[in-house]
């Protein structure tokens, strides 16, 4: 191991010697503990957030992008036939893999949720729906609307372009918004165990004076500090995650409730992300520690 | 030398402490400072081992000028030389033992400790004193307990600012003898005290220079005192 990266696990793991040299501060203990493991609590619900919407994005996405609607609204008597002329035209379109009109059962049941069940679907004037899906490159969209107004002058392609976009685009916000929450978490961690960490050093000054007085160094001083922190940090957060662990697990499932924010959770591998917070914590105490306690200790001589 | 004052001039607070002070002390040499209380002796000491600069001359300690001194260079500096307060200065968490191994811990030689401090408590006076926190020590362990402190590093220099300050005349005589016998092990032993029989009663046992700071200004002091 090379002197430098050794150095570098000293400093993150402190001196158990220099730790036993500042007594024991209660305040300022449980002010870290506590803030770490809110701070996590936090973390877990901005990470389970972002990642949900990680998901949601990469769904609507991949799903909108693939297939489009073709709506034919005509009289009962000629709605068969624009029907069949329609899914005629799909199959010898170029980039559509398939075209179906969708069955009574599966309009009814896109309409539930405003009509609720048992919907008469076949008695109301309600146009007839045809799923398109595509291939390759896709259609031409344009070409395709010409040739529909040419044969099928009740039809409507709704290729989902226009309510995709701003769905990906606001699940992308929503997915951002979670990872700056993480960062706010961060900072607002680094903030608070800074205020902690020179509380600590204010209140031990007279134990600086005399370990100095015996040929400490700053480094040394410091990883007393560090070293408390760190591990106060660490055991907080831990214990902020398991909680927030918990919490999302007891949250409604997806496959019951439906709706987006069912699905906020952890899913197979992502629950792997809950265990880098209480290093993470850990990390960001030791740099803020470490820097408020070198400014403190050039501040008091 | 191990410390050498030029022309040293120490500031605070708009007024002038002392100016124009010299002093050289070689190794193996003992000396007592003497003078009226705020004459500067404390920070006559501190310039000497590196926790004030001077504000004008130059003070070198080891041969190094104290104001080019890094932040770690002075840490380096203290380990080379033993400080003992009046009011000693403790870790009044941790015990005797602890506080008396505290400069080998700071330097990373904490194992060195084990029959060394043994040997350094049993000198002192204090093996039974061991486990106890300083609180529950007496004033002469006190002292005692921060001179043991001072010296387990084998330091060159011991500097002592009014170590029997706050003890009886019998444990003042015992400090004393410790501190000759540190300097009969070639160590320099610079003591700072107003108490003018303790300087009386070293003569006898050792060949010390005696200054007196006043009126701003270090005189080597008459054997009358």
């Amino acid at each position: 191991m090379s002197l430098q990266l050794r150095h570098s696990l000293s400093l993150m793991t402190g001196d158990k010697q220099a730790d036993r040299s500042v007594p024991p501060t209660g305040f300022t203990a449980w002010l870290t503990l506590f803030t770490a493991a809110a701070m996590a609590f936090l973390a877990v619900f901005a990470l389970a957030l972002s990642t949900a919407t990680d998901r949601l994005a990469d769904r609507w996405a991949a799903e909108l992008a693939r297939t489009s609607t073709l709506r034919i609204s005509a009289p009962e008597d000629q709605m068969a036939a624009q029907t069949a002329a329609a899914i005629r035209l799909l199959e010898t379109t170029p980039g559509v893999a398939e075209a179906r009109p969708l069955t009574d059962e599966e309009q009814r049941t896109l309409l539930e949720p405003w009509f609720g069940p048992d919907l008469p679907v076949e008695t109301l004037p309600i146009p007839r729906l045809i799923e398109i899906i595509e291939e390759g490159e896709g259609y031409d969209p344009t070409g395709l609307r010409a040739r529909l107004q040419a044969e099928v002058p009740g039809a409507v392609l709704d290729d989902h372009t226009r309510w995709r976009e701003p769905l990906v685009e606001a699940a992308n916000r929503l997915r951002l918004l979670g990872w700056v929450s993480i960062a706010l978490i961060a900072a607002s961690t680094g903030a608070m165990i800074t205020l902690a960490a020179q509380a600590a050093l204010s209140a031990n000054a007279q134990v600086i004076r005399v370990m100095r007085l015996v040929g400490a160094t700053d480094e040394y001083i410091a990883s007393a500090f560090v070293r408390r922190f760190t591990i106060r940090a660490f055991n907080g957060a831990f214990v902020g995650v398991v909680l927030g662990g918990i919490g999302i697990l007891f949250l409604p499932d997806t496959e019951v409730a439906g709706g987006f924010l069912t699905g906020l959770g952890f899913q197979g591998g992502e629950w792997i992300w809950l265990l880098l917070v209480p290093p993470l914590a850990a990390m960001v105490a030791f740099l803020a520690t470490w820097a408020a306690a070198l400014r403190n200790l050039r501040e008091q001589s | 030398m191990v410390i050498e004052l030029d022309k040293v001039a120490y500031s605070y607070g708009g007024g002038e402490l002392f100016s124009d002070l010299s002093l050289t002390m070689a190794p193996g040499s003992f000396h007592f400072l003497t003078g009226p209380s705020g004459a500067g002796k404390t920070t006559l000491l501190k310039l000497c081992y590196g926790e004030l600069t001077a504000t004008a001359g130059q003070a070198r300690i080891f041969g190094q000028d104290s104001r080019t001194l890094s932040r770690d260079q002075v840490a380096m500096v203290r380990r080379r030389i033993g400080v003992v307060h009046q009011d000693c200065q403790f870790l009044d968490h941790l015990s005797v033992a602890e506080n008396v191994a505290l400069p080998l811990a700071v330097s990373g030689r904490a194992s060195e400790a084990g029959q060394n401090l043994s040997d350094l408590l049993a000198w002192v006076g204090l093996t039974g004193q061991a486990a106890q926190r300083p609180p529950e020590l007496s004033g002469g362990e006190r002292q005692r307990a921060a001179l043991a402190r001072a010296v387990i590093m084998s330091p060159d220099v011991i500097i002592a600012d009014e170590p029997t300050g706050n003890i009886d005349w019998e444990m003042s005589q015992r400090l004393l003898r410790l501190l000759v016998e540190l300097n009969k092990m070639g160590k320099t032993v610079f003591v700072a005290t107003h108490d003018l029989n303790l300087i009386r009663a070293a003569k006898s046992q050792v060949s010390a220079r005696i200054l007196r700071l006043k009126d701003r200004r270090l005189q080597v002091a008459g054997v009358d005192l």
